[in-house]
């Protein structure tokens, strides 16, 4: 079998080479990426903080039911929920454009991972911080903001890398709903083009591409953020 | 319900369309299981010899399987397997085999901290009693490591259920086609979707309970 790099500068049949087409669609991803990452963080802070308020026992159970139902249907599912039930059980879905629905399900799904982290990042902290926070006249969500989730986050922050790495690799799941996104441009160039295996390779490295930089990002971040002599690498968090 | 009917389906029909489909899954489920502790389990073992003879490829390949989405592993294997062995196969046996080989990555590493969780004292302890590096592995540590893990290769193994949907990339027939063909064929797309999404949600529910029971009961004992 010979390479076939130059199908790149063919023309897609709409005036754009594949080659564009392929950078198009991974802005796609990123931009799905990106915008889920934002959703998955803000509601899993929020419900990994809910599952750890001892005094209210109902939020605890309402987060507890968040984490357990986006945790147990498989992301493909709860992207046709989003992408076909929801619009039509509610019909001030149906104006929302697919890729904000898209967003919702693969942020939605990926916040009940980043809940159970932020959780036990939150219990891995010793409990004089939270009592030292109270005793200084704080109210709980005053401690939860200036005290306990800054450290809870900088504890999580090597598996929130993860995490953010696997997001990045489940947006290709977008394709099942027709987002143009680079799994999308890989099945569809490989139909009209038969180079499956340059365009697959080519598709592939952008990925790991991708995921490279988040990890760097994160990298750089978890640097930035340290407190010196505070967390300890390997030692917090354990078994999580 | 919200502009929903659920009264088109019958007994008939998910005998029809949905058991097959359920059967495929849960069949792919326990065959990357098996195929992916076995294979995983060599390369944990490989990563861990100290020969960079064999821990360099086995690196490379764990490390580059959790790197690429499940869904262009999947479309991968489906392009490549007929081109390798020169005819064409179908998407379930496609299946198959992409999920051995992509779980092997994810299980191996799983079982590579089984490994490092066994005490060195008690390699050594083999060593003294005459064991070979084989033996050593084959009865004291990865019985060991196998039996810590399992908490860990469980939750694996339901994660890995629900991955099995993605097969959907190549039309492989599991139970989210399943429900997906009864959805177009009788009109109610929706439904089945949401039904799909039941199942999926009791079995996992179900299972990832039993974990939690498994794991409270091993931390007993230990």
């Amino acid at each position: 079998m010979s390479w076939d790099w130059q199908v790149f500068l063919n023309d897609d049949g709409s005036g754009r080479t594949y080659l564009e087409w392929m950078i198009d669609a991974w802005g796609w991803t990123l931009a799905v990426a990106g915008s889920s990452w934002v959703v998955a963080v803000v509601m899993g802070a929020l419900m990994g903080t809910l599952r750890t308020l001892q005094d209210s026992p109902w939020l605890v159970r309402l987060a507890t039911a968040w984490v357990e139902l986006f945790r147990n249907i498989p992301l493909l599912v709860q992207v046709f929920l989003w992408y076909f039930v929801v619009p039509k059980m509610f019909p001030l879905f149906q104006q929302v454009p697919g890729f904000v629905l898209v967003v919702f399900a693969l942020g939605f799904f990926t916040s009940a991972r980043i809940a159970e982290q932020v959780r036990a990042g939150i219990q891995a902290l010793p409990r004089g911080q939270r009592y030292a926070a109270l005793a200084m006249g704080f109210t709980t969500a005053q401690a939860y903001r200036y005290v306990i989730l800054p450290m809870a986050f900088r504890i999580i922050l090597p598996p929130l890398t993860s995490e953010s790495m696997n997001l990045l690799k489940n947006s290709a799941v977008a394709f099942a709903v027709s987002i143009a996104e680079l799994t999308m441009f890989a099945m569809q160039a490989q139909e009209e083009t038969s180079r499956g295996v340059e365009v697959y390779l080519a598709v592939t490295a952008l990925y790991m591409l991708s995921a490279f930089a988040v990890n760097r990002v994160f990298a750089y971040i978890e640097k930035r953020v340290q407190i010196p002599g505070f967390i300890v690498a390997g030692g917090t968090g354990g078994g999580h | 319900m919200l502009g929903l009917d659920l009264t088109f389906l019958s007994w008939d029909i998910i005998s029809k369309f949905v058991l097959g489909g359920l059967w495929f899954s849960i069949k792919l489920t326990l065959i990357a299981t098996l195929g992916g502790i076995f294979f995983g389990t060599l390369l944990a073992l490989m990563r861990l010899s100290g020969k960079k003879a064999l821990m360099l490829p086995a690196t490379i390949y764990v490390n580059g399987m959790r790197s690429i989405p499940l869904v262009m592993v999947i479309l991968w294997f489906f392009l490549l397997i007929p081109f390798l062995i020169g005819k064409p196969i179908g998407a379930e046996v496609s299946a198959i085999i992409t999920f051995i080989a992509f779980e092997a990555a994810y299980f191996s590493e799983i079982m590579r901290a089984g490994i490092q969780s066994i005490p060195r004292g008690q390699v050594f302890a083999g060593q003294a009693l005459g064991m070979t590096y084989g033996q050593n592995m084959r009865l004291v540590v990865l019985p060991q490591a196998f039996r810590n893990m399992l908490p860990v290769l469980l939750t694996q193994t339901i994660i890995l259920f629900q991955d099995t949907s993605l097969v959907y990339a190549i039309g492989a027939y599991d139970l989210l086609k399943g429900f997906t063909n009864a959805g177009k064929i009788y009109g109610r797309p929706e439904e089945a979707y949401l039904l799909a999404a039941v199942v999926y949600f009791v079995m996992c529910f179900a299972l990832s309970w039993l974990v939690k029971r498994l794991q409270a009961k091993i931390a007993i004992v230990r």
